[in-house]
This record gives C-alpha cells, structure tokens and sequence, in this order.
C-alpha cells in the first residue's frame, strides 16, 4: 500500500468528569482509550460508531484542538506531538477538517472569499493576488461559480455551504481531510451531490479523508478501509469490502444488523443487541461489549480481548476469535 | 391530497426538509382540511366526519384517538414532572383511570416500551433516562390513550443505529399487538423500507406519489421517486450515487408547473407550465408526472418522429 500520510499509536485522551448535580468530582471520561490506526496518500479510511464512542475527540486530537492524555501522532513518519514552529505550521497546512453542521462552521459575518482565504493567510506567506486566485481554483474545484465569492454564508443552502467547507479545506497544501458527520445535516438529495464531489475531489487530487460517521451504507460506500469504534476503543478494522462481506465482532454484526434495509424485501427480524452504550465514565471490565454482547462467555468479562489478525485482512479484538 | 390508511397498517410519509410532511402531519391531527381520508372506506376518521367537529371535539380525539411521536422526546417531556405523572395523565383524562388501576396501567405500558424495572423508573425524571428511554417514555405516553393512529414524526433520527433498531422493531411488536395504524414521517427510505406498507413521497408541499411499499421500490414512476431512490448509498454498492442537481425548493416561490422540473432529468416541455395531474399506473399506485400521460406521450412521439 502506498505511503502512511498519518498514524496514531496508542491514542488516549480522558476528560476530568464534571462535576455532578451537587458538585461531587465523578472521575474521568475515557473518550478515547487507546487508538491506533494508519492512514494511506490517496484513502479513506472510515470511523463508525455510536454515539459518545469518541470520534470527535479522535479527531480533535489529530487536529490538535486537543492534547492527548498519551500515545503519539505520526505524520508521514514524524510524530507531531512535539512540534513547534513552521513544522508545526506545515502540519496545519495538511491537515483540515469538515464538520457536521454546515450552519454553524462557517462564520456569519465573513464572506466566502474570506472564509476560504483565512486559512491560507495563516498558514502560508502567499501574496493577495496569490491568495485571490487559489480561492477561485478550490471554489471551481468544489463546483460552485467564482461569482460566489463576496457572498455570505447565509445567502447558500446547506448542501453549497458543506462546499465552501470543503473548498476551505481544499485551499492549502492539504493531505488530509477530517470529515466528521459531513452529509448527516443535509438533505437527502444534496448528501449524494456532496459525496460525490468528494469523491471525486479524492481521484483528482489525491486527498485522504478520515470520514466519520454513524450510517454504515454511507461509511461503506465511500471508505476503502473502516475502523468500528466501540467506547473509545477500535474493536474492529478490515478492507471495506472484507468488513462488509463478514462482520466478525459481535458489536460489528450489531451494526450490520441494526442498519436499515434498501428494499422491502431485504428486512430482517428483531436485533440481537440489546441495552444501550454503557457510559464512557464507567467502561465494563473485560471486553467492553460483554454487556450487550449476544455471544458473551465467561472470560469476556474478565479479560480485554486485542485485536488480531483476522480472515480476509484486517484485525478484530473479540475472545470468539 | 388523499390517502387511505386501515387499522394496523403503516404508511410512510417521506420527503425532504420543508417538503411540507410535518404540515400535512399536523393538518391530520389538528384542523383537518379537505380531502384527508385516514381511515379505509369514504369516513373521515374511524367513520367519524372530523372537519365538522369543534376544536374541543379534535382535542380529544388528538389525545386519546390518535396520537404523536416527536422527533426531539424533550419537547413532548415535562422536565419536572415525573415519569410516572405523565406516562398517567392521558390514562387519567382519557379512560378516567385512578389510584392502583392507574398505577398498573402505567407499568403495564412502560414494560410494554421495555423500560426495565417500571416501579422505579416511573419515579424519576425525563433528565434521568438516555435519549432511547425517553424517545420509548414519549411512546408509552402515545399508547396511553389507546389510540388507533399514531403519527411518528422523525422519531429516531437523534437515535443510534442499534437503539433505532430496537425501537422501530418495538414499534412493529405493539402494532402487531394493538392493531394501531402508524403513519411515518421520514426522509430516510431506509425507514421506509423496514416500516411501511404503503408510502406517500412529498415534494414541495405535495403526494408527487403513492404506492404500495414494494411497488414504489420496483417500479417507481415519479422521476422524483426515482432520483431520490438513487440517491441513497446502499451496502454492498459502491456504483456512484445518482445526484439530484440543484436544491429543494423553497416553499414560499415554487417553480411554475411542476415543482420538480428544473430538477428533472425526463422534464417535458410541458412540465414548466402544466402543473401535472395524478395518474393512476396501477392499483392503488399514483403519481403526478406528465410523462404518464399515455395520450400526449403518443402524440408527442409521433410529432417527434
Ligand atoms: N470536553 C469534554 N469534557 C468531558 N467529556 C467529554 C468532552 N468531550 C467529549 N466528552 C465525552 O467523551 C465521550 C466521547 O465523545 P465524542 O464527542 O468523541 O463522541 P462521538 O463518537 O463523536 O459521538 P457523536 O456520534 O455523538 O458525535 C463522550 O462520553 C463525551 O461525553
Ligand atoms: S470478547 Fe466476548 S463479549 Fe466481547 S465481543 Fe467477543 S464474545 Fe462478545
Ligand atoms: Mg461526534
């Protein structure tokens, strides 16, 4: 496989509880609890899970709006954690992101041109006219009219304002993308128009994505390698095609099962999975999934299953295996 | 606009935002305009004529005979009443229960929306329970009353996929045991495809199609129908998706004719002034769209020719 743009090891990051009703310290939120995974020039790798499973706070961490409690950031094999200066500026430069709600991550009172070019004016010494010009390149790069330029976020719908983020992310020398939840706030016609464009923003320019989401068809249909998350722990990662051919973690087989039919004819009976996600604060002994798990044995409650090589590539941390 | 919907049945409302499903929702429960025929046969509701009935008569009818689910549980939950006080009240006003009735009652109807152990959970508050709870505690609430229609507007969509599964299958299970008619509000056809046995797709504020559940996924006739079916990633196909081009249309200043022609991939000349009529392409199937005007297509192919 081509080169690793990024690589997490052992990625952890807890969050002090807040303090609770009456003020009483509760302990810590173990958002994310050692994470590890790679990412190729070129791919998309996709992070599934439910909610509170700690995809955000991952990506906060290799954005760096978070410093994590351990483990390291590698980017094309150097670990940033440590960086400072124009290294540091470099790695900002490569690294973007694209958020859910496409109301909310703009700001209001600037103008697209402004919006895409603050980046650059950050993060690069580009001239005006340097800077006027690579905005229009990333806005005709995201489909939209140059004559959107002096527009204001609230003169677009929600799928043109999810392309300006894009085109912002686009605007420096950038490497990777942080999709998080990027189509869940639009419409259903637009989601397609917005995938789509991604994807073939990816085949033009090479770009990597980390795409995060919680619709496993989507998740699916745009990542060529997924990583499930299950409490702050990857429980399950493989070729997205291999993982959809056959889940192997209980909780991978949960997600499948649990996700909506494309045709009438393909509904299934009543899920295995029961329960709900145990709160990141009090994480079971054992397999963390023993709980809701349709297979639990007696050693899952005892003993943390790692991941594994598993068939048709990939790994999977589950005792049944 | 009309549709039918008999006891035990479930029909799908499907459209995108500001497609006007919530309106025709609430039209349904509240003024009752028109045309909505909700139960089968020429009634109006259960054989009940509601457009005549005064706003006290609708008030409960809406509270005992047919009730909502809401998307956001917050907004149908008093945060400071108990569980308990509201799962009660509609069994109180409505079926007039007291005292240990009222109180089995209302465990029997949060053990029927599997909230574990009901004696103790029913002491405590909404801000108590995860988002599944509550969104379960909003359906016993809808149950309360023994209604024969419940309309769920988007009630799962700020659920997980796993809790979402549990809850549409529960939703089936007291269907199965009630008899009660659903109706769906939703944009995801995912839903639709697990729920409904008929399906209403809206756009700009109309029924553009109906059909029975299999039928609208085999043999849509709406290009809208169609788009919007190939819009949809599905596992296991990784084929580019169909883009619709453009956006929906904002309400207050539809497009001329048919709403959907400057979206259209198949818009006939026509479409951009004829606003379309139903056409019926089978059994209890219907859609608007000139191209299934089998009289100007012929003609329009011969002058074509
Ligand atoms: N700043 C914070 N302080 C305390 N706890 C936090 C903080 N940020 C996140 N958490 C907790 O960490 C856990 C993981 O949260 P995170 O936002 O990463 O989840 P997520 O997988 O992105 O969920 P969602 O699908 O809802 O977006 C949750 O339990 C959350 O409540
Ligand atoms: S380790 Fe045990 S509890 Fe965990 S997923 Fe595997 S079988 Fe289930
Ligand atoms: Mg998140």
């Amino acid at each position: 496989m081509a080169d690793r743009i990024l690589e997490v090891r052992g990625l952890k990051k807890r969050f002090p509880a807040r303090a609770g009703l009456f003020g009483r310290p509760r302990g810590w939120v173990k958002a994310v609890d050692g994470v590890d995974f790679a990412i190729h020039a070129g791919e998309t790798l996709g992070l599934i899970g439910e909610s509170g499973c700690g995809k955000t706070t991952t990506s906060k961490l290799i954005l760096l709006q978070e410093p994590p409690t351990e483990g390291s950031i590698m980017f094309q094999g150097r670990d940033i954690t440590g960086l400072a200066g124009a290294a540091l500026m470099a790695y900002r430069r490569a690294v973007q992101v694209v958020f859910q709600d496409p109301f909310s991550s703009l700001s209001p009172r600037m103008r697209v041109e402004d919006i895409i070019a603050e980046p650059l004016e950050i993060h690069t010494d580009l001239e005006r006219a340097a800077i006027r010009q690579r905005v229009a390149a990333v806005l005709e790069l995201v489909g939209l009219p140059s004559d959107v330029a002096p527009l204001f976020p609230h003169e677009f719908s929600g799928g043109q304002r999810q392309r300006v983020a894009i085109a912002r992310a686009l605007a420096t020398d950038t490497k990777l993308i942080v999709l998080d939840e990027p189509v869940s706030a639009l419409d259903v016609s637009v989601r397609a128009q917005i995938i789509n464009q991604l994807e073939h923003l990816q085949r033009t320019l090479g770009v990597s994505y980390l795409f995060i989401g919680h619709d496993l068809a989507t998740v699916a249909h745009i990542s060529h390698r997924i990583a499930v998350m299950y409490l702050g722990k990857i429980v399950e990662h493989a070729d997205s095609d291999a993982l959809c051919a056959r889940p192997m973690h209980p909780y991978t087989k949960a997600l499948f099962e649990a996700a909506l039919p494309s045709h009438p004819d393909d509904r299934h009976a009543a899920t295995a999975v029961a329960g709900e996600v145990p709160s990141a604060m009090n994480v079971p002994s054992g397999c963390r999934f023993h709980p809701r798990c349709p297979a639990t044995m007696p050693i899952c409650s005892q003993v943390e299953p790692v991941l594994q090589p598993r068939d048709g590539g990939g790994e999977v941390a589950c005792h049944l295996y | 606009m009309s549709f039918a919907l008999r006891a035990g049945e479930t029909l799908g409302l499907v459209g995108e935002s500001g497609s006007g499903k919530t309106t025709t929702c609430m039209s349904i429960v509240g003024l009752l305009p028109r045309a909505a025929r909700i139960v089968g046969g020429s009634v109006l509701f259960e054989g009940e004529e509601l457009t005549t009935k005064s706003q006290r008569e609708l008030r409960a009818i809406r509270g005992r005979r047919i009730a909502m689910i809401l998307q956001d549980p917050m907004a149908s939950l008093n945060p400071l009443f108990t569980i308990f006080r509201q799962v009660a009240e509609p069994a109180f006003f409505h079926q007039r229960l007291r005292g240990r009735s009222l109180r089995s009652r209302v465990q029997h109807l949060l053990k029927a929306v599997r909230i574990p152990s009901p004696e103790w959970r029913m002491r405590e508050y909404p801000h108590q329970m995860s988002g599944g709870m509550r969104q379960r505690i909003v359906g016993a609430i809808a149950l309360a009353g023994g209604p024969s229609l419940v309309i769920a507007d988007e009630p799962t969509t700020n659920l997980d996929v796993t809790i979402q599964a549990q809850y549409l299958d529960l939703l089936k299970d007291i269907q199965r045991e009630t008899g009660v008619a659903l109706i769906f509000v939703t944009h995801n056809l995912g839903i639709v495809a697990k729920m409904c046995d008929r399906v209403a797709v809206m756009y700009a504020g109309k029924i553009v199609e109906q059909a029975p559940v299999r039928e609208l996924f085999d043999d849509p006739k709406h290009p809208y129908t169609r788009a919007l079916l190939g819009s949809v990633p599905k596992l296991g196909n990784k084929d580019p998706l169909y883009a619709i081009p453009g956006q929906p249309p904002n309400l207050a200043s539809l497009p001329s004719g048919c709403a959907f022609h400057p979206r259209c991939p198949e818009a006939l000349p026509r479409c951009a002034d004829e606003e379309p009529i139903d056409f019926h392409p089978g059994a209890g199937h219907a859609a608007r769209c000139w191209r299934l005007d089998e009289h100007a297509a012929a003609s329009h192919g011969r002058s074509h020719s």
